[in-house]
C-alpha cells in the first residue's frame, strides 16, 4: 500500500491555508443580506422601515436638540425658538417637584418621600434578590411602619403601636399554633386588637420624633402612583392567595363567596370601582368614620388587584400535578401544613410571571385616579400644569415625560421577572 | 399479643366540630357565613341609615326625566329633551361602537405586529418589539391623551377653504380635520333593498360553492378553483342588479359649507382618538398572544406537513393555523374584554360612552350615585359574562379530544 503515492500523478501532502470566505458570505454584507434583504418582499419592508425611521429622526432630532430647559413659560420658549422646532422642556425643570410630589406637599419636607422611596428599594431588595443576607428581611418588616411615619408625618407613636400590635399577634400565633392553624390565627388577631386598644389609650401622652403632619389630600404626583401601586399590590397578595384557596376549596359556601367576589370584580372596569370609592363607599360606613379619599381608593384598588391575583394563583394551583396534593396527604399533613409547606411554595413559584404582570398592570392603572380628580402624575399634568397660563399647550413634553417614567418602571419590573424566572428554573434544560 | 382499641363511639361530640375533618368544614362554613351576613348587614344598615339621614331613597324615577344635555356622537336619535334612559342607551351603543371598531383594528395590528416580531427581517422584528414594549409598559390613559393630542394637530375645517386651500380632501372623499373625520355616506334610494338582497344571496352562494368544492375534493380528489369563482359569484350579480335597478345607491360626499363640513358621515375627534388609542394599545397585547401561539407550535409540524408535499400556504392554513388558533384565541378574547372595559376611559377625551352619560353627567345632574353606578356595573358585568360564556363555549369546542 505504500506505493500508492508513486502510482498517482499528484498527491497533496501539506494542508492548504484556509481561504477567506466570499465577500457576500461574511461580515456585515452577509448579515445585511440575510437579515435585511433576504427576499424582495423583505427588501421592500426594510426600505419602508428605514424611511420611517429616518423621517422620525429628522423630525424628533432637532426637537430634542433645540430643547430649552430654563425658561419660565411657554411664551418665553417660543420667543427663543423663533418658530424653529424645539421642545420646551423647561416645564419639567420648573414643575419638577410638582410632577413628583403633587401641588400641596410642603416644600421643606420633600426629603421625606424621597427617603421613603430610597428605603423602599432597600426594603424590597432582600425580597427580590434571594442572595442578599436574610437578616435584611427584618428591615423589610419594619419598613411599612417607617414609611407611614415618613410620608404622613405626625408622631412616631402611631407606627410603633401598630408595629407592637403585629409583634404581639405574631408571638400569640406562635404560642397557639400547636393547637391548630386557625386557633393560632384567632389568638393572633385577639392579641393584636388588645395591644392596639390598650396602647391606643396612651398614644396621645407621648410624642416621639414628631414630623410635620401632611394630610392625605396633599399627596400627589408620581409619588401618589408609587404609593398606590406599592400599597395595593402588597395588600392584595395575601387576600389574593386566600381567595384562590377559597375558590379551590371543597366547601360550597366558601367557594361560592370567592367565585362571586372574583367574577364580579373582574367583570367591571376599574373606573367604576373608583367611582364607587369616590361617591358611594362613604354611604356604607357610619357617618362619624371620616375616611379620606385616598383610603377609599386604596380599599377599592386592593379589591380589584386581589381578584386578578387570585386568578393567577389559581392557575398556579391548578398547574401543580395531583401527586403533590396526594403526597402531602400521605405524609399525614393537615390542610394548612400541606398548603404552607408543599403546595403554595410551588404554586407561587409558577405564578410569579403572572403576579408580576398583574402588578405592572395595576401600577399603570393607578393613573386612572386622575379621572376622579386626584392629582397623581397624569392628574397633575392635566390639571394644575396644563391649566396654568405659563404652560398651557405643552403637551408633548409632559405626556412624553409621564410615559417615560412609567416605561422605565414597568419595563424594569418585567425584565426583573424574566430574570427571576430563569433563576427559579430548577429543571435541567 | 393482641390489642384491641375501642371501636369509635358513634355518638357525636361537640369537639368533633373542630377536630374531626368530617365536621370541621361545616364549622368553618358556618363561621364564614355568619361573618359574611354580619358584614353585609352592617354595611346595609349603615347605607339605609345614611340615606335616611340625608333624606334620600333608592329610586329609578330619574330615568324617565329629560336629560337636558347634548351628546355629540349618537347612533340613534337623541336630543337634550330625551330621557336619561335614552341617554344611557346612547352611551351603551357608543361603548359598543368603539369596542367593536377597536377590536377589529386591534386584531389586524396585533396579527401584523406578532408575525412581524418573528420575521426574519431584523429591522422589522426590532421595530415591532419596540412597538410592543412601548405600548405594554405605558398606561393606556397616557396613550389616549397623547393620541388625542396628535389628532388635534390635523388641520381645522377652515384650512380647506379658499382658492388655494392649505389642506385637501383625501381622494376628494375623506376630510381629516381636527374636529373629526368626514367620510362619504351611502344613500339608500328606492330599489336598493333588492341590490342588498342580491348581495346577501351571493354571499350564501359563495358559502355553498366552497362547501361543494371541499366535498368534491374529499370524495374524488378533484380540486376546483375557489379564488376567482368566489369573487365572481360575490360581485357580478350585485353589480348587474345595481345597474338593472337604475343605480339606487348613491353617495353623500361631505362638502365644505360655512365653517364646517356638511353631509356625509362624521366621526368626531374623541371617538377617533379613543378608537386609535385603544386599538394600538390592545394591538400590542394581541401581538404578544399571537407570537406565543405561533411559537407554541412544534417545528416538526411544519416539517411533517412539508414532507407530505403540502405547499407553504396550505401548511399555514391546514396545519399550523388550526393548532395555533387554539392557543391564540382565548387570550385574544380576554384582550377584547379588556378593550371594552378600557373604553370606559372615554371620559378622559370627552367621548360620551356609557360611563360618560350614565356614570358621568346623569350621575352628577341627578345625584343618584348608587343607582347609576349599580346600573353601570351591571352593564359591564353582562358584557363580561357573555364574552366569557362565548370563550368557554369556544374552548370546549376546540379542546383536544383525549381518549
Amino acid at each position: 500500500m505504500s506505493d500508492t503515492h508513486s502510482q498517482l500523478a499528484f498527491v497533496r501532502t501539506e494542508m492548504l491555508a484556509q481561504k477567506e470566505p466570499p465577500v457576500a458570505e461574511k461580515g456585515v454584507v452577509k448579515w445585511v443580506r440575510s437579515n435585511l434583504f433576504s427576499s424582495w418582499s423583505n427588501s421592500i419592508l426594510t426600505v419602508v422601515a428605514l424611511y420611517l425611521i429616518v423621517q422620525l429622526i429628522m423630525n424628533a432630532g432637532p426637537w430634542f436638540a433645540n430643547g430649552i430647559w430654563s425658561t419660565n413659560s411657554l411664551a418665553e420658549c417660543r420667543e427663543i425658538l423663533q418658530g424653529a422646532s424645539g421642545g420646551c422642556f423647561s416645564v419639567l425643570s420648573e414643575r419638577w417637584n410638582q410632577l413628583l410630589f403633587g401641588i400641596a406637599y410642603p416644600d421643606t419636607q420633600y426629603w421625606r418621600p424621597t427617603l421613603a422611596f430610597v428605603l423602599m428599594l432597600v426594603a424590597a431588595s432582600p425580597v427580590l434578590f434571594s442572595k442578599l443576607p436574610r437578616g435584611m428581611l427584618i428591615f423589610t418588616g419594619l419598613y411599612p411602619f417607617l414609611a407611614y411615619w415618613l410620608i404622613w408625618g405626625g408622631t412616631m407613636m402611631t407606627s410603633i403601636i401598630a408595629l407592637l400590635g403585629f409583634v404581639a399577634a405574631y408571638l400569640a400565633f406562635r404560642k397557639a399554633e400547636r393547637a391548630g392553624f386557625s386557633i393560632g390565627l384567632g389568638a393572633g388577631i385577639i392579641a393584636a386588637v388588645v395591644v392596639w386598644k390598650v396602647l391606643g389609650m396612651f398614644a396621645g401622652e407621648l410624642s416621639i420624633l414628631p414630623l410635620e403632619e401632611v394630610p392625605s389630600r396633599n399627596m400627589g404626583g408620581f409619588m401618589l402612583n408609587m404609593m398606590l401601586g406599592t400599597i395595593c399590590i402588597s395588600l392584595s397578595l395575601p387576600i389574593g392567595i386566600a381567595l384562590a384557596l377559597g375558590r379551590q376549596s371543597h366547601m360550597p359556601i366558601i367557594k361560592g363567596i370567592s367565585v362571586v367576589f372574583i367574577e364580579f370584580i373582574r367583570g367591571v372596569p376599574l373606573i367604576t370601582l373608583l367611582f364607587v370609592a369616590n361617591v358611594v363607599l362613604g354611604y356604607f360606613f357610619p357617618p362619624e368614620t371620616n375616611m379620606d379619599l385616598i383610603l377609599r381608593v386604596i380599599i377599592m384598588i386592593t379589591m380589584f388587584a386581589s381578584a386578578y391575583i387570585a386568578e393567577v394563583i389559581r392557575g398556579g394551583l391548578a398547574a401543580l400535578p395531583k401527586g403533590q396534593y396526594e403526597a402531602a396527604d400521605s405524609l399525614g399533613l393537615d390542610y394548612t401544613q400541606a398548603m404552607r409547606f408543599i403546595i403554595l411554595p410551588q404554586a407561587l413559584k409558577i405564578s410569579i410571571p403572572g403576579i408580576v404582570n398583574v402588578a405592572v398592570g395595576l401600577f399603570k392603572d393607578t393613573t386612572l385616579v386622575s379621572v376622579i380628580s386626584m392629582f397623581d402624575l397624569v392628574g397633575m399634568i392635566r390639571g394644575p400644569i396644563l391649566a396654568s397660563t405659563e404652560w398651557n399647550g405643552v403637551y408633548w413634553e409632559l405626556y412624553g415625560f409621564a410615559a417615560l417614567l412609567f416605561f422605565i418602571t414597568c419595563y424594569g419590573i418585567s425584565q426583573y421577572s424574566q430574570w427571576l424566572e430563569r433563576q427559579l428554573r430548577t429543571d435541567h434544560r | 399479643m393482641t390489642a384491641y382499641s375501642d371501636p369509635p363511639k358513634s355518638s357525636f361530640q361537640l369537639s368533633q366540630l373542630i377536630h374531626d375533618t368530617r365536621y370541621r368544614s361545616y364549622t368553618f362554613q358556618a363561621i364564614a357565613l355568619v361573618l359574611l351576613l354580619l358584614g353585609v348587614g352592617y354595611l346595609l344598615s349603615n347605607l339605609l341609615g345614611n340615606l335616611a339621614a340625608a333624606g334620600l331613597n333608592i329610586s329609578y324615577d330619574f330615568l324617565g326625566k329629560p336629560a337636558g344635555y347634548d351628546i355629540n356622537q349618537t347612533l340613534i336619535d337623541y336630543t337634550n329633551q330625551s330621557s336619561h334612559w335614552r341617554a344611557s342607551i346612547v352611551g351603551v351603543l357608543n361603548t359598543l361602537l368603539v369596542a367593536f371598531l377597536g377590536c377589529i383594528t386591534a386584531t389586524v395590528l396585533g396579527v401584523f405586529a406578532g408575525v412581524g416580531r418573528l420575521s426574519k427581517n431584523w429591522l422589522i422584528a426590532k421595530l415591532m418589539s419596540v412597538y410592543v414594549e412601548a405600548f405594554r409598559n405605558v398606561p393606556v390613559l397616557i396613550w389616549i391623551l397623547i393620541i388625542s393630542t396628535i389628532v388635534t394637530i390635523l388641520p381645522s375645517p377652515r384650512a380647506f377653504k379658499g382658492e388655494t386651500p392649505d389642506a385637501e380632501m383625501f381622494l376628494g372623499l375623506f376630510a381629516f380635520t381636527n374636529r373629526g373625520i368626514y367620510a362619504p355616506k351611502p344613500v339608500w334610494l328606492e330599489g336598493s333593498g333588492i341590490v342588498v338582497a342580491t348581495f346577501i344571496i351571493s354571499v350564501i352562494a359563495v358559502f355553498f360553492y366552497r362547501r361543494y368544492a371541499t366535498k368534491l375534493l374529499y370524495a374524488t380528489g378533484k380540486m376546483l378553483p375557489t379564488g376567482w369563482p368566489s369573487l365572481a359569484i360575490l360581485l357580478v350579480p350585485s353589480i348587474l342588479m345595481y345597474f338593472v335597478m337604475g343605480r339606487p345607491i348613491g353617495v353623500d360626499i361631505p362638502e365644505l359649507g360655512g365653517f364646517n363640513f356638511q353631509g356625509g358621515m362624521q366621526l368626531q375627534r374623541p371617538l377617533i382618538a379613543l378608537w386609535l388609542a385603544l386599538s394600538i394599545y390592545t394591538g400590542a397585547f394581541i401581538a404578544e398572544n399571537v407570537r406565543a401561539g405561533i411559537q407554541a407550535i412544534n417545528r416538526g409540524q411544519t416539517e411533517a406537513a412539508a414532507s407530505l408535499g403540502l405547499r407553504s400556504g396550505r401548511i399555514m392554513s391546514l396545519v399550523i393555523l388550526p393548532q395555533a388558533l387554539r392557543v391564540i384565541i382565548p387570550p385574544v378574547i380576554s384582550q377584547y374584554l379588556n378593550l371594552t372595559k378600557n373604553s370606559s376611559l372615554a371620559i378622559a377625551v370627552g367621548y360620551m360612552d356609557v360611563t360618560g352619560t350614565l356614570g358621568g353627567i346623569t350621575l352628577n345632574q341627578t345625584g343618584r350615585a348608587i343607582e347609576c353606578i349599580l346600573m353601570l356595573m351591571m352593564f359591564y358585568l353582562i358584557i363580561s359574562l357573555s364574552i366569557s360564556a362565548i370563550m368557554n363555549a369556544y374552548n370546549n369546542r376546540v379542546k383536544l379530544k383525549e381518549r
